[in-house]
């Protein structure tokens, strides 16, 4: 020590001769000094974070304001009714309500399989090498717009299904009511088919996640028994069950909250038809089809009050699949640990 | 790998005819087993990618015996247990040079079905890993794969004898179809234990058995060790040399991925023959 | 069939199916992307870049119109979306693990999981409906909505993949914690707060929902931003759904520009990750 002071160093009781702080002379006393930095970090910072989660708020509550008047016309019969008519100026859900939860139910029927196949290759069975690739490929199908699987759908898949497969379909299991009548290629079943296509990603990611969340030590403990690898695997899978279970629920609300390509191929007719092959309207495309030429203001809000269950629903299905995963890839609940 | 030995159930001792600790039978000179060898390890070398985690490895294991790996962390002695039922396989990325001898067969000769080498040889591993199932079927797992019984009477019996012979059966008599993650850290390795019993198994290779688990529950894994010994052959990896001291009757011990010294137990604790087996054993270093 | 090898034939079975299932996926992504390729590229040309569409029959018809719309309406959506999402993911990563915080976060993950039709509606009540048009502006205020919450959680991961270390460095230095975080904290993360802006960016170039009533189309170029707005999406919805040969050719086209441009971006983001993971 012994440095002679310069410019601001002051000899205080605790530390005499100190060179000068480069933080100012206040870092150099110890004696607390209000500092607004931090707070009003916290503050503006805080500021953007509640607006952000305002905006899930304020949907919700200006869509319901916006509603008001059918909610008040048609009341909880508005979820039952099936009529949909602009003149009279009667509207009924379920139409909508109908073509939403059968598309819906299409699309995981023939995704879910598919998606738990690939996850299970990709952690199970393929090396590194191989399952990186695929899986970024996966999630460059994910990348695509909701219009481009809506164009391919139009021009390549519908004419392939009218041409090919529908016909087989129907000589098949053309008894079933499922599959009767005309068939053009645009309907129910192409928009749950083009659902399916559309959700195998997220199903495919979030399981992969689950599936390698999973400690080694079940998988190494049924082997070391004797079992063979998908055996091992089964194991693997139990063990993953909720997590899969959530993966699958987040591939629901990513189908019912699907618009573009669905209105593009289901025919947009509110009409509840036993024939998977008639047009159909889901909540979305009824929306998307309908709200910029909706006359009237009855029309209009019953429209916004479509939105307002869509909305509900999509929040309760997307909260309930959240849960379920984090209780697996956070470890949550699985396992006694010593 | 034709062998599926399968002890009738009559042959399964109760807890009152379990034999109480014999004295070692083994040769103190050579330390080796008059009996023929039950596994044979022979100039191994084994690789993770480049590097040789084990170096000219050989020895072995006498049959009914409890032998004992020790060795500081790193050694390489859980590495050379998993080969013994060939776990290192699901490891990518690693090689192994030399042999292994199961019963006089070469357990990595192309061909050799490892699902049934697992079944004779069984494993219990550092930290208890029940299924997500019930006690009782956790047992009664290997059991239903391997299709080993014939009626839901014989599973019922073989999964009670197996929770016996694990000196767990009263403790989960009373709730066998309850999950067995409610059961305590050492309760829950001693159902790992059944579980690997229950398929009848040759070969017992238990990777640090005790680590995770108090001092009470350690001691009763200990006196069930004691008691395998006379239906199975056991290697049991620890690094608390009492343990071995207390358990085995043959005694490994590795430094850095070579086998120091191969002596029976008591020789290896009072009068070993290396200099450095003598400073880890006195906790020199380690 | 003895036990074993009944065992080891549903093993190899599922392999194969297993198999399957991944070539399946992957071969929807090789198909959609041929059909594209192969419909598109026919109606690719320099005059395509840069016309605005012509009437039917009219040769010499492009989609510059659309093009512009889309970078004017994803530059609006970012100015919006990414400031707050970035300031709002900071909130979260720093003063956000108490119980506030955990609503937060709960709040912007419905934002996230909100259908981006209902987005639109949202901002047609609130802007259109007043205004009494269509405009950009409200366009880009939607897809700026659906920007934040993207942004704010991706910005909230990175910054929590910093190491403590790091944090506490700079505040045993004796810098107050809002330096800390913006030029250490920040900075260090900032590479993956940019991959995560950018995959965002990715994201809304590829909506038409939100679109749809706010601010829906326009046939010729404009950059006015108090009228209704031309997007790649919007344009090749309206001509694919059209009875026009011609506008379905001049979809095809669309869509290769718009996919082009965005698994540009994507691919983009794996290599700059793949590079930070290489040099960890």
């Amino acid at each position: 020590m012994g440095s002679t002071l310069t410019g601001q160093g002051s000899a205080t009781p605790l530390a005499p001769n100190r060179p000068p702080s480069p933080f100012g002379r206040a870092a150099s006393s110890l004696r607390a000094r209000p500092r607004i930095g931090d707070p009003l970090f916290k503050l503006a910072t805080g500021f953007f974070a509640v607006l952000i989660a305002a905006f899930a708020v304020l949907i919700m509550v200006e869509m319901a304001i916006n509603s008001k008047l059918s909610i008040a016309k048609f009341g909880f019969g508005f979820l039952t009714r099936s009529v949909w008519d602009p003149v009279a100026e009667q509207f009924g859900a379920l139409p909508f309500i109908y073509g939403t939860v059968v598309s819906a139910v299409i699309a995981l029927l023939v995704s879910v399989p598919i998606s738990l196949g690939v996850a299970i290759f990709l952690v199970e069975k393929a090396p590194p090498k191989l399952s990186n690739p695929i899986l970024f490929i996966v999630q460059l199908l994910a990348a695509i717009p909701s219009v481009v699987f809506g164009l391919w759908a139009i021009f390549v898949l519908a004419p392939t299904l009218r041409n090919h497969v529908y016909p087989a379909l129907q000589s098949t299991l053309g008894f079933l009511p499922l599959f009767r009548g005309n068939q053009n290629g645009l309907g129910l079943l192409t928009a749950g088919l083009i659902l399916s296509i559309m959700i195998v990603p997220i199903i495919t990611a979030v399981s992969t996640d689950v599936l390698r969340a999973v400690p080694g030590t079940q998988r190494e403990a049924s082997l070391a028994l004797g079992s063979t690898k998908w055996e091992a695997t089964l194991i693997v899978l139990q063990n993953a069950k909720s997590g899969i279970s959530g993966a699958i629920i987040l591939g629901l609300g990513r189908a019912i909250g699907e618009t573009m390509a669905v209105t593009m191929v289901i025919g947009n007719r509110p009409q509840i038809s036993a024939s998977l092959f008639d047009p159909s309207f889901t909540i979305a495309s009824a929306i998307a089809n309908e709200f910029t030429e909706a006359s009237g203001e009855i029309y209009l809000q019953s429209l916004i009050e479509l939105g307002l269950i869509l909305f509900f629903v999509t929040f309760i299905i997307n909260m309930l699949a959240r849960l379920l995963v984090w209780s697996v890839t956070r470890g949550e609940g699985r396992g006694a640990h010593v | 790998m034709h062998s599926s030995v399968s002890v009738p159930s009559s042959a399964v001792p109760s807890v009152g005819e379990i034999q109480t600790r014999r004295k070692s039978e083994l040769d103190p000179a050579t330390a080796q087993s008059a009996a023929p060898n039950k596994m044979k390890i022979e100039n191994v070398n084994f690789y993770y990618g480049k590097t040789r985690a084990l170096k000219d490895i050989t020895l072995s294991i006498p049959p009914n015996q409890v032998t004992a790996f020790i060795g500081p962390s790193g050694c390489g002695k859980s590495t050379l247990l998993r080969t013994l039922n060939r776990m290192n396989d699901v490891i990518p990325g690693t090689r192994i040079e030399g042999r292994v001898e199961l019963d006089g067969e070469d357990i990595y000769a192309p061909g050799t079905d490892v699902v049934s080498l697992r079944r004779r040889a069984g494993m219990v591993f550092q930290k208890s890993n029940p299924f997500p199932r019930s006690i009782f079927d956790n047992v009664a797992y290997g059991l239903r794969i391997n299709n080993l019984t014939h009626s839901r009477g014989e599973l019922a019996e073989r999964v009670e004898s197996s929770l016996r012979a694990a000196a767990i059966w009263d403790e989960v008599k009373d709730r066998l179809k309850e999950s067995a993650y409610g059961l305590s850290g050492g309760q829950q390795q001693r159902l790992c234990i059944a579980r690997a019993l229950a398929v009848e198994p040759e070969v017992v290779l238990m990777d640090e058995p005790c680590s995770a688990l108090d001092p009470i529950a350690t001691q009763k894994i200990e006196e069930l060790i004691v008691e395998l010994k006379a239906r199975y052959t056991i290697i049991i990896v620890t690094h608390n040399m009492q343990q071995a001291a207390r358990v085995s009757d043959l005694t490994a011990f590795f430094w850095l991925g070579e086998m120091i010294e191969l002596n029976t137990t008591e020789k290896m604790f009072t009068k070993p023959d290396k200099p450095m087996t003598e400073d880890y054993i006195t906790g020199r270093f380690g | 069939m003895s036990n074993l090898a009944r065992r080891k034939l549903i093993n190899n079975s599922m392999t194969v199916l297993t198999g399957l299932c991944a070539l399946f996926a992957v071969a929807s992504l090789f198909l959609i992307l041929g059909y594209i390729f192969w419909g598109g590229v026919r109606g690719l040309s320099f005059g395509f870049l840069v016309n605005s569409p012509k009437p039917i029959g009219e040769p010499g018809s492009g989609i510059a119109n659309a093009i512009v719309g889309t970078i004017i309406l994803i530059t609006l959506g970012s100015v919006i979306g990414m400031p707050v999402g970035i300031l709002g993911g900071i909130y979260l990563s720093e003063f956000g693990s108490n119980k506030f915080g955990l609503l937060l976060r709960f709040l912007i993950d419905t934002l996230t999981g909100t259908p981006s039709i209902i987005v639109g509606v949202f901002v047609w009540t609130v802007m259109v409906h007043p205004m009494g048009h269509f405009s950009a502006l409200s366009g880009g205020v939607a897809l700026g909505i659906m920007m934040m919450p993207i942004v704010a959680r991706t910005t909230e991961e990175m910054i929590r993949l910093v190491p403590h270390s790091l944090r506490e460095a700079g505040l045993a230095l004796g810098a107050p914690r809002w330096r800390v975080t913006l030029g250490v904290v920040l900075r260090t993360a900032a590479s993956g707060v940019a991959t995560g802006a950018m995959l965002a960016v990715a994201r809304i170039a590829g909506e038409t929902a939100p679109l749809l009533f706010t601010a829906l189309g326009l046939n010729y170029l404009s950059t006015n931003l108090l009228q209704p707005m031309a997007s790649l999406t919007f344009q090749i919805y309206y001509y694919a759904q059209s009875p026009y040969e011609e506008w379905h050719d001049m979809a095809w086209a669309a869509t290769l520009v718009l996919v082009t441009m965005i698994l540009a971006l994507n691919i983009a983001v794996k290599i700059l990750t793949r590079n930070r993971h290489q040099q960890a």
